[in-house]
């Protein structure tokens, strides 16, 4: 007789139970497979026996145990620091002259930093050395062609060319942060000092630099970060150059026989330092007090540069030169060059190229179609996933909700190149085998933009009021119908906005595809990356001018959908 | 009938306790209003019944069918209610005809009989000019009316409003508050209406369950409500009050230097040592000379302390004879007295309401 009554009690249960939480599980699970499992085999890689499996130091002892290795360490912070010093002597005064100067030509310059934005930065390298390889380069022919001097003076394959090629793709970074900064400054602030007699400059040095102190050096951090997990401009510019870095270095314990434990060992100070130097920069940007915002009904007056506007617009000219003019102007020409080295003719012109990326090599025709495939496909995974995570967070629907946001949002601050080691640790092995498949490219993408499409997801759900769809429910529509009809709808125009988001730099990530690729499942970046090896310039750079083509296909689309905010977003993202 | 039985109803966040064993039960087709003020959990009583949110403790039951549980609670979508939120959720991506019909098309009805019955609806709430607009184009009272469409056109087994008229302006509340009442005389649905205006609550209310805490205080028809509060938190919440404290000596009933003879009172039995009761403004008359003391009433010495015209009547604070007790009178306007003046207060003990 109690049984029966129990069964009558699991049947009420079950006729009450809110079905829709068995997708909530599953999403956990596809969180876990995500992020979690990577992160701790990589983790426990670090400590394992590459041929027997036990417990050991030795990977690290391995790791750290020769000069070359610890060399490319220094090389990284080195490198790190510089590129980060750079951009605030690149991005520092332009966003000053941009947000708060009578400077002509803001829209060109800025215009110019939205270009730089859209080169990927193994683009740019290639364009370097087209501009500044030992002789042959243009600045050196150029330089040599002026003295009539034997050999040019610059030779990019060395550090400081690598430094500055970097810090020319990571500065609009330090320009955005600080612009940011600076347009929430009232020009009160700064005339309260004026009438206290303090001339332009002394102002601008003791008030509104002080002021943006915070955001600056919020910005030095997030570009040594940039600067030390880079893996593409090291790699061609370095590796010719004959020194490492530390994301080169584990690419090198990747060569056959790929030593993974090595490389998760190796790869633990990056992690380390980049999750830490990630706190210090939040608490660093979250002391907003001293940025005084108050100024922000305040009046802004531009301040009057007199005589001293045009050599500012010259300093943003050539700086924008260094970072887009001229590397784009090589690209294109390399790329529709029959030999970039025959210069500017009429008979040097060819399609030639781009038909043989495009349509004649089917490994450059799939590589394209993959950058696309597998692109779309992560990014409308991330938004999808990262979406549900903020639904049941914010929803409330299980209790550990806050826990989920954080895994979400853990990615951010680890490297693309440990994130692809720490997949290789994981899905190369039985029981899910990934590895060799399109699929692991596909899931480490997500893994990898996921805080981006959770960032966006977050602020979408949050201002839907969650009564709409209480509505819904009490008029009889399931949870699914609620989202399909009110959710979707209202969220529509936003995530398309962070599709576009994810999708831009899905479709030009290297450091994470380089790890996990193999023939059948190359992108574009790859390719690019592959072919450097050939010196074959015209070609790289065709692929990269595809490459650059995608993302302002999809920049145009992302202004038409979300208006001119768009790509800052991606920047706080 | 019974249509709604809440049990012990308790709703805990944390160690805070939002509702507090609530009993209430509906009847068929009664109109009950959830009266109280802000923060008291009106809003979480509703949402339990709404099946929004799980009971701690306690029950809910609908035509003798368990439907929350601490253990387990049937999904809204499936306990045929509707709705008015306090934000009204007017689905800013529909019109106000796709808003209104959505219940309908969520119910599998047939299109023509969807557009029948919503046309129908958007007449009896006089909004059916607007069916193609948006949300976004309507003002505040319209879209309450959309709301109120929206919710009635499913013919729920039970209507929950949430404060609905809580963002109009006073006219607009007056005129909706009468809305409702027709609204509900005219399809009879079982209805739990939430506010925290009384005025409201009277006009549109078969019974009255005053809130306190998380916990009912009384629930009683309007009238009896006014006239009978049985606590002291019932009595100041609905309208305005006199409390006097005494003590049963014998057979009299002794308060601040005037006493009352017990046998006086409307149920003598019910009162021994400390009591408490509740006197209205309105129950209490003043007159120059020493009145007749009639069967009925009984007659105190005292004199004006403060007076206030307001137009429909006087305000008046009356001291009874070296008493410390201040009482409030309301008089009608032709009634003047001035500050100062001896006064005679006839009150009449059977309207003094026993409250704990
Ligand atoms: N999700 C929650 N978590 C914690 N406390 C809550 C939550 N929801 C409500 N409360 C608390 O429960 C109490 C009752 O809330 P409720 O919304 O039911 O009040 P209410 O009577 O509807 O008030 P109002 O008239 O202001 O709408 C309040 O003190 C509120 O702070
Ligand atoms: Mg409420």
């Amino acid at each position: 007789m109690s049984t029966a009554a129990e069964a009558r009690s699991y049947r009420l249960r079950w006729r009450h139970l809110d079905k829709s939480l068995f997708v909530w599980v599953l999403l956990i699970g596809v969180l876990l497979v995500l992020v979690i499992n990577p992160l701790a085999r990589l983790l426990w890689a670090s400590f394992q026996d590459g041929e027997t499996g036990a417990l050991t130091l030795g990977n690290y002892a391995v790791a750290y145990g020769r000069w070359r290795y610890l060399e490319a360490l220094g090389n990284s912070l080195v490198l790190g620091v510089a590129v980060a010093a750079l951009c605030t002597v690149f991005g520092v005064p332009m966003a000053w002259a941009v947000s708060r100067t009578d400077m002509p030509g803001k829209g060109l310059v800025w215009a110019a930093i939205l270009g730089t934005f859209i080169m990927p930065s193994y683009l740019g390298a290639v364009a370097w050395i087209l501009l500044a390889g030992p002789n042959a380069g243009w600045l050196n022919r150029a330089w040599m062609a002026l003295t009539g001097t034997a050999a040019g003076p610059l030779d990019v394959y060395t550090m400081s060319g690598l430094v500055l090629i970097v810090a020319c793709y990571s500065f609009p970074y330090m320009f955005v942060f600080t612009r940011s900064a600076l347009d929430l400054i009232s020009s009160e602030m700064e005339e309260a000092a004026a009438t206290l007699g303090a001339g332009v400059v002394r102002t601008t040095l003791r008030v509104t630099l002080p002021l943006t102190l915070p955001a600056i050096l919020g910005a030095f951090i997030v570009e040594f970060l940039e600067a030390i997990a880079l893996f593409g401009a090291p790699a061609l510019i370095a590796l010719p150059g004959r020194f490492q870095v530390m994301t080169t270095m584990l690419w090198q314990f990747f060569e056959f026989p790929p030593k993974v434990e090595v490389a998760a060992a190796y790869a633990m100070p990056l992690l380390v330092i980049t999750v830490v130097l990630f706190w210090l920069q939040r608490r660093i940007i979250a002391r907003k007090g001293f940025v005084a915002l108050t100024g922000k009904g305040g009046e802004r007056r531009p301040l009057r540069l007199g005589a001293w506007r045009w050599p500012m617009l010259g300093y943003c000219l050539f700086v924008t030169s260094l970072s887009f003019f001229l590397p784009m102007l090589v690209v294109l020409h390399a790329a529709f060059a029959k030999a970039w080295g025959r210069g500017v003719a009429l008979d040097n012109v060819t399609l030639h190229n781009l038909k043989f990326v495009l349509f004649d090599q089917s490994t450059t025709q799939a590589a394209t179609i993959h950058t696309f495939v597998y692109g779309g496909t992560s990014a409308a995974f991330a938004l999808g996933l990262a979406l549900a995570i903020a639904y049941i967070v914010h929803r409330r629907l299980v209790p550990f909700g806050g826990t989920l946001s954080y895994i979400a949002m853990a990615p951010f601050v680890i490297p693309g190149i440990v994130l692809a080691i720490g997949f290789y640790a994981a899905y190369t092995t039985r029981p899910l085998v990934l590895y060799g498949t399109a699929w692991i490219l596909i899931l480490a993408f997500t893994t990898r933009f996921l805080p981006i499409a959770y960032a966006n997801s977050d602020a979408a759900i949050r201002s839907v009021n969650p009564e709409l769809e209480d509505a819904v429910r009490i008029l009889g529509g399931s949870r699914r119908l609620a989202m399909r009809r009110v959710l979707a709808p209202l969220l529509k125009r936003g995530l398309a906005g962070a599709f576009i988001l994810v999708f831009i730099p899905a479709t030009r990530e290297l450091s994470s595809a380089i790890f996990l690729y193999t023939t059948g499942t190359q992108v574009l970046s790859v390719l690019l990356f592959d072919k450097s090896d050939e010196g074959n310039f015209e070609i790289l750079s065709s692929i990269g001018l595809i490459l650059v083509v995608i993302t302002v296909v999809l920049v145009m689309l992302g202004f038409r959908l979300v208006g001119r905010d768009f790509m800052l977003k991606r920047t706080t993202a | 009938m019974t249509r709604l039985t809440l049990r012990d109803l308790t709703c805990r966040f944390g160690t805070f306790t939002a509702v507090d064993g609530v009993n209430l039960a509906l009847e068929q087709g009664e109109f009950v209003s959830l009266l109280g003020p802000s923060g008291c959990g009106k809003t979480t009583t509703l949402r339990m019944i709404a099946g929004l949110l799980d009971p701690t403790e306690g029950t809910i039951e609908m035509d003798g069918q368990l439907i929350s549980s601490p253990a387990s609670a049937l999904p809204p979508e499936k306990r045929n209610m509707s709705m008015i939120f306090q934000s009204y959720a007017i689905w800013p991506n529909m019109t106000v005809a796709q808003n209104v019909g959505f219940g309908l098309e969520v119910r599998r009805l047939p299109r023509r009989e969807i557009d029948a019955k919503v046309r129908q609806i958007l007449d009896v709430v006089r909004m059916a000019h607007l069916r193609d607009r948006y949300p976004a184009e309507l003002s505040g009272g319209q879209q309450q009316r959309v709301a109120l469409a929206r919710a009635i056109v499913v013919q729920p087994a039970v209507l929950l409003l949430d404060e609905p008229l809580s963002n109009l302006d006073a006219n607009l509340r007056e005129e909706m508050r009468y809305e409702i009442r027709r609204l509900h005389d005219e399809f009879h649905i079982t209805t739990v209406y939430v506010t925290h205006d009384q005025a409201e609550a009277m006009v549109t209310s078969d019974r009255i369950a005053v809130m306190n805490q998380g916990r009912i205080e009384q629930v009683d028809e309007p009238r009896a409500l006014y006239a009978r509060p049985r606590t002291r938190f019932v009595a100041g919440f609905i309208g305005r009050t006199n409390f006097l404290d005494g003590e049963v000596r014998g057979e009299e009933v002794v308060f601040d230097h005037f006493s009352i003879k017990l046998s006086r009172f409307a149920d003598p039995a019910t009162l021994c040592g400390r009591v408490s009761f509740s006197l209205r403004p309105q129950s209490i008359h003043l007159h120059r000379q020493p009145a007749a003391a009639s069967g009925d009433t009984c007659v105190i010495a005292g004199h004006v302390v403060q007076r206030a015209y307001l137009g429909e009547h006087w305000d008046y604070a009356v001291r009874p004879r070296e008493s410390a007790l201040q009482l409030r009178v309301t008089a009608r306007p032709h009634e003047v007295f001035a500050v100062d003046e001896p006064v005679w207060l006839e009150l009449d003990p059977r309207q003094m309401a026993h409250i704990v």
